[in-house]
């Protein structure tokens, strides 16, 4: 599973899953009637999801100057906002960005006057009498039809999309630049972020992530590998290679170890709804950052700090290089990363608390409360507490999404797919 | 969390000066090696072998990762000076250069680089090191692995060519390793020239490093078998070989 996200329908919720086959799977929630439910503010859903619609978004490709494979698996998936019955969604693997069309049809004309129910032409002299066609239900048709495709924009691995305020812009991300895209315009994009060098050797910065403001639809950011955030205004230059801003937290001489980089790199970016936030995910921590304040975050979270005297084995086995997401609740009052063992983090901004909840099939029955778990670093032992070494570092929640409007989150662990929903406050207390 | 039974030879090689006082040359070296302690600077030269190893494996991930590569490249540069700053550099490339390198070690990357380019290049210094970087440059542009940054590209300046050289060092001194000599014999260079490599013959290239990973843990450090990374990508390139050979 490679990508998640939620959106918001009339009929319920459904989100896509991109993984590795190319194939983008969308859920719906499945409702209920219950006429005697006392709760207020109960949809009345059952809490199941089943598949909506699932389609190949990407083939396996080679690139022929270049010999080499150009992988079908889904690196992000990112939903239009509605604008109408339809939905869209922009997919996207390494090269390729592709808009597909997400369309019901639940109703088929019938009565034709010239064709037959079959569809066959109807002999005109058989005809005797006008009918007006009429719309009669039918079972309902899913239909995802590829609208535009976005080729050959990226010669670096595509990381980030991003679908802009406007609705009609959105922009992708690779290692090294950033392009700005019209959506209905696939054979054009404007570069507006280059940093790459003029000789190769000099590298030693690359993009990972990069977004949109929610509101001003001129500005963007983007995080390094070198753990900065540089935000960009699009009316000051063509090409936004000089940052607005630039948002780095100044390095800790006392804990500077060779892992120092590595760890401060950062895999994920996301700007709060409210537009006034940012939230980074780097291998240890998740830290929030004030747009108006660019010396350092505003609110740091360890996510798990007693990797730190493990970072050597981490760097040997590859784990440090793990892409962690973060996300941000609807009221922007929560924060949610994901760690290692099935064990994903939640922050509460207010009281700076965190808990740790676990995504595992065999500790949690559907409809089960989370209960949650604990890493054993020290001081009193709980029954249920897991000591450092028993974690399990194949089993990482990288991927994660919180609904827009919901306390309800989907959370990919390897092959699983998990949603939790908040019973006690399904809905979000709104500022 | 270290590898164990890992040989420091030149790290010991280094630390040799110390005791000897009568050297002026390598006093002032020296005294800034004495302030390291020796498990430090042995912590430190098996991260750089081992970043060392994973840019090498880079070439054969069947996903390039430009951002892991960058930040490898990274932290090398950095062990790069500090050992600088410490002195222990200069004293590990000195004693590298008193090493006589195995010519056999060059095969590798010589077959590996056997373009028409190489050959217009030939005319720069035999030395080993420089003739390595040459040839891994042209391999990087030329490599189905090029628009990712390779290695070699960056470690081609004088940094690259004392890291390549430190690479080198991994292997234990003379005498030939006659199992090394044995793979390339019957190596068909033609089968790594250019219009090979272009067609898309990925696992061409990953022939070179695979038999240098191979030569690597038989002698080389335990770090190699205990990263299951790197036995991953020996069980995929023992999957590559039984292709090539069966074809």
């Amino acid at each position: 599973m490679s990508s998640l996200q939620w959106n918001l329908t009339r009929q319920g919720t459904c989100w896509p899953r991109g993984d590795k086959g190319g194939r983008v799977v969308i859920f719906q929630r499945e409702t209920e009637s219950k006429g005697e439910s006392e709760e207020v503010g109960d949809t009345g859903d059952s809490g199941e999801y089943n598949v909506y619609s699932t389609f190949q978004s990407h083939e396996p490709d080679f690139d022929y100057l270049k010999s080499l494979e150009i992988e079908e698996k889904i690196n992000k998936i990112r939903w239009l906002p509605q604008q109408n019955a339809a939905h869209f969604l922009l997919s996207t693997n390494d090269k390729t960005i592709k808009l597909w069309k997400v369309s019901e049809r639940d109703k088929r004309p019938e009565g034709y006057n010239l064709k037959d129910e079959e569809g066959r032409l109807k002999d005109i002299s058989t005809i005797t009498s006008l009918q007006v066609p009429v719309l009669k239900p039918t079972d309902l048709m899913v239909e995802v039809r590829p609208r535009r495709v976005f080729a050959n924009g990226h010669t670096y691995h595509v990381n980030s999309i991003s679908v802009n305020s406007d609705g009609e812009t959105y922009l992708s991300a690779d290692d090294l630049r950033i392009n700005m895209w019209h959506l209905g315009i696939t054979d054009r994009s404007f570069n507006i972020v280059d940093i790459k060098p003029a000789n190769m050797e000099d590298l030693t910065e690359v993009i990972t992530a990069a977004e949109f403001h929610p509101h001003h639809c001129h500005l963007f950011v983007y995080s390094s590998s070198k753990g900065t955030l540089r935000l960009c205004d699009m009316r000051a230059s063509a090409l936004c290679d000089k940052h607005t801003k630039l948002f780095e937290e100044p390095e800790d001489p006392g804990s500077r170890s060779f892992f120092s980089e590595i760890i401060s790199s950062v895999s994920d970016v996301k700007f709060s709804h409210s537009g006034r936030y940012l939230l980074t995910r780097d291998y240890l921590t998740a830290k929030v950052w004030d747009l108006n304040m660019d010396k350092g975050p505003v609110e740091t979270y360890q996510v798990h700090e007693y990797l730190r005297s493990k970072l050597c084995s981490l760097y040997e086995n590859d784990c440090i290089f793990d892409k962690f997401e973060c996300v941000w609740n609807s009221s922007d009052s929560v924060i949610m990363t994901g760690a290692y063992n099935s064990f994903f983090r939640m922050f509460d901004r207010e009281t700076g608390r965190g808990v740790t909840l676990e995504a595992w099939r065999e500790s949690s029955k559907p409809r089960a409360v989370l209960r949650t778990r604990r890493v054993y670093t020290g001081g009193k032992r709980r029954r249920g507490d897991v000591g450092v070494d028993s974690l399990d570092f194949t089993k990482k929640i990288l991927h994660m999404a919180w609904h827009p409007s919901e306390n309800i989150i989907a959370i990919a662990a390897t092959n699983n797919l998990y949603i939790f929903q908040d019973r006690v406050n399904p809905e979000t207390q709104t500022q | 969390m270290f590898p164990k039974g890992t040989k420091r030879k030149f790290s010991d090689s280094g630390e040799e000066p110390v005791s000897s006082s009568d050297q002026g040359q390598a006093a002032s070296s020296a005294a800034a090696a004495r302030t390291l302690s020796s498990s430090y600077s042995l912590q430190r030269q098996s991260l750089l072998d081992m970043s060392l190893i994973k840019l090498q494996l880079c070439h054969m991930l069947v996903e390039p990762n430009l951002c892991r590569s960058v930040l490898i490249a990274n932290t090398v540069r950095q062990i790069q000076e500090e050992m600088t700053q410490d002195g222990t550099w200069q004293i590990m490339t000195q004693a590298l250069a008193a090493a006589q390198c195995p010519a056999d070690r060059l095969v590798a990357t010589e077959v590996l680089c056997r373009q028409t380019d190489a050959a217009a290049q030939a005319g720069q210094s035999p030395k080993p090191f420089s003739g390595d970087v040459e040839t891994e440059v042209t391999m990087s542009t030329l490599s189905p692995v090029s628009p990712q940054l390779s290695s070699a590209s960056y470690l081609a300046g004088p940094f690259g060519e004392q890291v390549f050289g430190t690479f080198e060092i991994k292997h234990p001194a003379p005498p030939p390793d006659p199992a090394l000599e044995e793979l390339f014999s019957d190596v068909d260079p033609s089968y790594y020239d250019l219009d090979t490599v272009l067609t898309g013959m990925q696992s061409a290239p990953k022939m070179g490093p695979y038999d240098l990973l191979e030569s690597l843990s038989s002698h080389g450090p335990t770090a190699l078998s205990s990263s299951s990374s790197c036995r991953s990508d020996l069980n995929e390139l023992d999957h590559i070989m039984e292709i090539i050979v069966g074809s």
